[in-house]
Parts: C-alpha cells; sequence; structure tokens
C-alpha cells in the first residue's frame, strides 16, 4: 500500500530536492523503511538506533501528531514528516 | 573548521601570511570536528548533525569538492525489548587510526561510547567492551562518570605509533584511560590529576580531561589541560605532575586546548581562561593570551603580542588549537566568536586571519 509522504526542507537532501514522495508501509516503521531503502540514510536522521523519533522531529498522520513507530496506516493516509522548532 | 552552523576551510597562501574562507559546507549544521586523513592527505571525514536531524560522518575523497554519508553512523546496539537503550547524540572526535591501518578510524561520541571504522568512515562499529567498561565504573561510583553541559564527551583519542594496540583516551567526566588490546580492556591513569569538584579530590577515576595530546616527538610524553590545571605524564610512569602550577598565579591553570610542539617533547602551549569565581570560561582580566613552555612545563612565556591589550574576552574550545608542522610551527585557534588568529612563529606574534564565523567548535591542521 502505498501513501502521500510530505517531508519538510530538512529531508530534501535525501530526496533530491522533492518534498513529496510515496512511501509503502502497513505501519508508519514499515513506511521509514521503505523510504530508508529508497533514499538511503534518511531513517536515522529522524528515528534514533532505539526507534525512538528525534525529539524535534514531528510525524503527523491523518493530521495527528505521532510519536509512535507502531502506528498504522489505511489507504487514503497522508504522512507529514517535518522538523520541529529548534535550534538557535 | 567546524563550528556550530557548518564546515569551512581555511587556505592560506605558501607563506602563511595570507588566508582565504572557503564558503560553508553543510550551512546550519552543527559540526563538531572536520579531519584530514594524514595517511592518504585526501580523504576527510566530518561529524555533523543539526538541530533536528540525527547525528551523522560526512565523508570526502576529493577535499570537500562532495560529500558521501556513512551508510552505518557510529550508533549504539538496539537495547533488548522494553529496555531504554542509548542513542548517540554527537559524534564529537574522529581520529585516523595507526599509519600501519589505512581505512581504520576511532570516533568518540556524546554519551561516552568510541565507535572504530575499517572502512574509511563508511560503517562504524560500537566498541561494547569499552561502553561496558564505563558503565561498570559508573555504577560503581556514580558521580565519577558525569557530563559536561555538552553532554558525557569521549575525546582525545590517541594511539600510539609503535603499537597500533596501544591506546589511550579521555572522558568528560571520567577521566583518563589506557588500553594495550586495540580498547578490549581498559584501566584508569589519573594518579596525581585532581578532580576538585569531587568528595575525594584525587579519585582512581571522575577526572574531567579537557583535552589530551601525545608529544609527536616522544610518544612517551603526555600533556593534558585538565579541569583542574595543566599536567605532564612521561611514560612508562603513571603519576600526573601538574607543570600548570608554574603558570602565573593571577592567570591560573585552567583551559581547554592544549598543542605540543610537532618535533621537540618539551615545547608546548596552553591558552588558559578564567577559571575563578562562577568560571567565565574567557580570557583572563579580559587580556587573551597563550602560554609557551620550552622545558616540559618547568616555566612558561606570555605570548600576547597582535591579540586585543584589553576587552579581550575569548573563549578557545578544547578542539580548537592546534599547531602546523612547520619551521617555524605554525599556530591556530578558533573561538567562540568565531575569530582565528594564527601565529607563523611558534606564538611570539598572532594575527586575526578570520571573522565573523559561526562559534568554532574544533579546528585541524592538514597540509595542502
Amino acid at each position: 500500500m502505498s501513501v502521500p509522504v510530505h517531508l519538510s526542507w530538512h529531508l530534501r537532501s535525501y530526496t533530491h530536492g522533492e518534498s513529496d514522495v510515496e512511501g509503502d508501509g502497513a505501519t508508519l516503521a514499515e513506511l521509514m523503511t521503505d523510504l530508508d531503502r529508497r533514499f538511503p540514510g534518511i531513517r536515522f536522521r529522524v528515528i534514533d538506533e532505539q526507534d525512538r523519533i528525534r525529539p524535534h522531529m514531528n510525524f503527523f498522520v491523518r493530521g495527528d501528531l505521532v510519536r509512535d513507530l507502531t502506528c498504522r496506516i489505511a489507504p487514503g493516509d497522508e504522512v507529514l514528516i517535518l522538523g520541529a522548532l529548534s535550534g538557535g | 573548521m567546524a563550528t556550530i552552523k557548518g564546515a569551512f576551510v581555511l587556505k592560506g597562501d605558501g607563506s602563511r601570511r595570507e588566508w582565504k574562507v572557503s564558503s560553508p559546507h553543510f550551512l546550519g549544521a552543527e559540526t563538531n570536528h572536520l579531519v584530514q586523513d594524514p595517511r592518504d592527505g585526501r580523504t576527510l571525514l566530518l561529524a555533523a548533525r543539526t538541530g533536528h536531524l540525527g547525528p551523522t560522518v560526512f565523508r570526502s575523497q576529493d577535499k570537500g569538492k562532495t560529500w558521501l554519508e556513512a551508510r552505518l553512523p557510529p550508533s549504539f546496539p538496539k537495547a533488548p525489548e522494553g529496555q531504554n537503550g542509548p542513542a548517540v547524540q554527537r559524534t564529537f572526535a574522529l581520529a585516523p587510526g595507526h599509519a600501519s591501518q589505512p581505512g581504520v578510524w576511532w570516533a568518540g561520541t556524546v554519551p561516552h561510547a568510541l565507535f572504530r571504522s575499517e572502512d574509511g568512515g563508511e560503517t562504524w562499529d560500537h566498541i561494547a567492551e569499552f561502553t561496558r567498561y564505563v558503565a561498570g565504573l559508573k555504577e560503581k561510583k556514580p558521580a565519577n562518570i558525569g557530563e559536561t553541559p555538552g553532554g558525557p564527551i569521549t575525546h582525545s583519542i590517541l594511539i600510539d605509533p609503535r603499537d597500533a594496540n596501544h591506546m589511550y583516551v579521555s572522558l568528560s567526566t571520567g577521566g583518563f584511560f589506557e588500553t594495550r588490546d586495540a580498547a578490549r580492556s581498559w584501566h584508569p591513569m589519573n594518579d596525581g590529576s585532581s578532580a576538585d569538584f569531587l568528595p575525594d579530590k584525587f579519585p582512581e577515576y571522575g577526572q574531567d580531561p579537557h583535552c589530551v595530546v601525545m608529544s609527536p616527538a616522544n610518544p612517551d610524553r603526555i600533556y593534558q589541560q585538565n579541569h583542574c590545571g595543566v599536567y605532564r605524564l612521561d611514560r612508562p610512569g603513571s603519576t600526573w605532575e601538574r607543570i600548570g602550577r608554574n603558570l602565573p598565579a593571577p592567570v591560573g591553570d585552567i583551559g581547554f586546548p592544549i598543542v605540543a610542539h610537532p618535533r621537540k617533547q618539551d615545547v608546548l602551549w596552553v591558552f588558559p581562561m578564567d577559571g575563578t569565581d562562577v568560571w567565565p570560561r574567557t580570557s583572563p582580566a579580559g587580556k587573551p593570551a597563550a602560554y609557551r613552555s620550552t622545558d616540559g612545563g618547568a616555566s612558561w612565556t606570555r605570548q600576547a603580542k597582535g591579540f586585543p591589550e584589553s576587552n579581550g574576552w575569548f573563549t578557545v574550545f578544547r578542539q580548537a588549537m592546534k599547531s602546523d608542522s612547520e619551521d617555524p610551527v605554525g599556530l591556530y585557534l578558533g573561538t567562540t566568536a568565531g575569530e582565528v588568529w594564527a601565529s607563523r612563529n611558534e606564538g611570539s606574534s598572532w594575527k586575526l586571519v578570520a571573522s565573523h564565523l559561526p562559534r568554532i567548535l574544533s579546528l585541524e591542521v592538514a597540509g595542502s
């Protein structure tokens, strides 16, 4: 199952500048595995080695903030991976 | 130079009089260390992260024209289900491996950990023995394996040029440690160095070495700028001597960096900072100066020519002062205010060679 994924600027060096890509997976975890296969390195920049979403990255599924990679993805959903407020 | 907002290359002319700053690499990224491989004179490794994105390592084979990201950056193994495992926050220090081991690199991270690459930085292996050893020390004495405002830092990875298996590593905080079997087993070596922030002022471990260097002229001569003074260690001895006591009392012997002469074991430089009162960590009295010793720390000479004579509130981080190997030796320091100061005469005079840069976290000197 493929769903649209929108990426903020922070991640577009991995997608050759594309802001919107497609991702496959029944869960957020599977979707990130698929994205990492096609855009190597992207997963580790947003999810740490303990499978925690990094503190200043936000995932939205169906418009809701999600911090759990087991979140299920259904046909028609859109996933947003956005940088939160960070820095100085 | 690795700065809080990207990496820059400062290129000098042959005489080291004129300097030109490159455009930034990875603008906006927190870059902690940019190191050229002395074994091939070509490969660059850069430790980077951003406020949002996790820590990684970039590699260049063409002096920074193009970069490739590590396929497996330094990272801890996944903890068993239900356990809260550690995650690398930043790769702090990169060190090329022994001359006999091309392609081998070492990395020290926040939190404390050591990683090794055997393929020029493309993939990194976690040194589990080191992590277990540090965890054991912390379990025994929790306050003695602590952290700095920037986290618990593993740094100053020193490799004995005579023996690839013989290394030293420093922990802020934790102290100075030696291995003779390529990082499999470790022991502390902190006798004589103090930790005035702990109840026991001279613990077996728990000190805060800010920067430790091995003399390129003699691998048995080690110099340390510690949170609590400047020290010298002559192996096979294992007791540090506080040579910073010989610095002028109003200046003190607190600082971050320390530099050893490339050819003379008794020549070294420090750049003291104010470690009194609430620890401003700026140049004492607003008068920046390097101090050079030519007798292994028995005496020191102030080297302030060219620096501001007043209102110069420099802070120079632990990895941000280095030498070249020319004759006379050139010295370079980067400040948190984004300035680079250089000396082409072993510190006798200094010149501002770059300014308006972001906060400089580290710098390294590479041959052309």
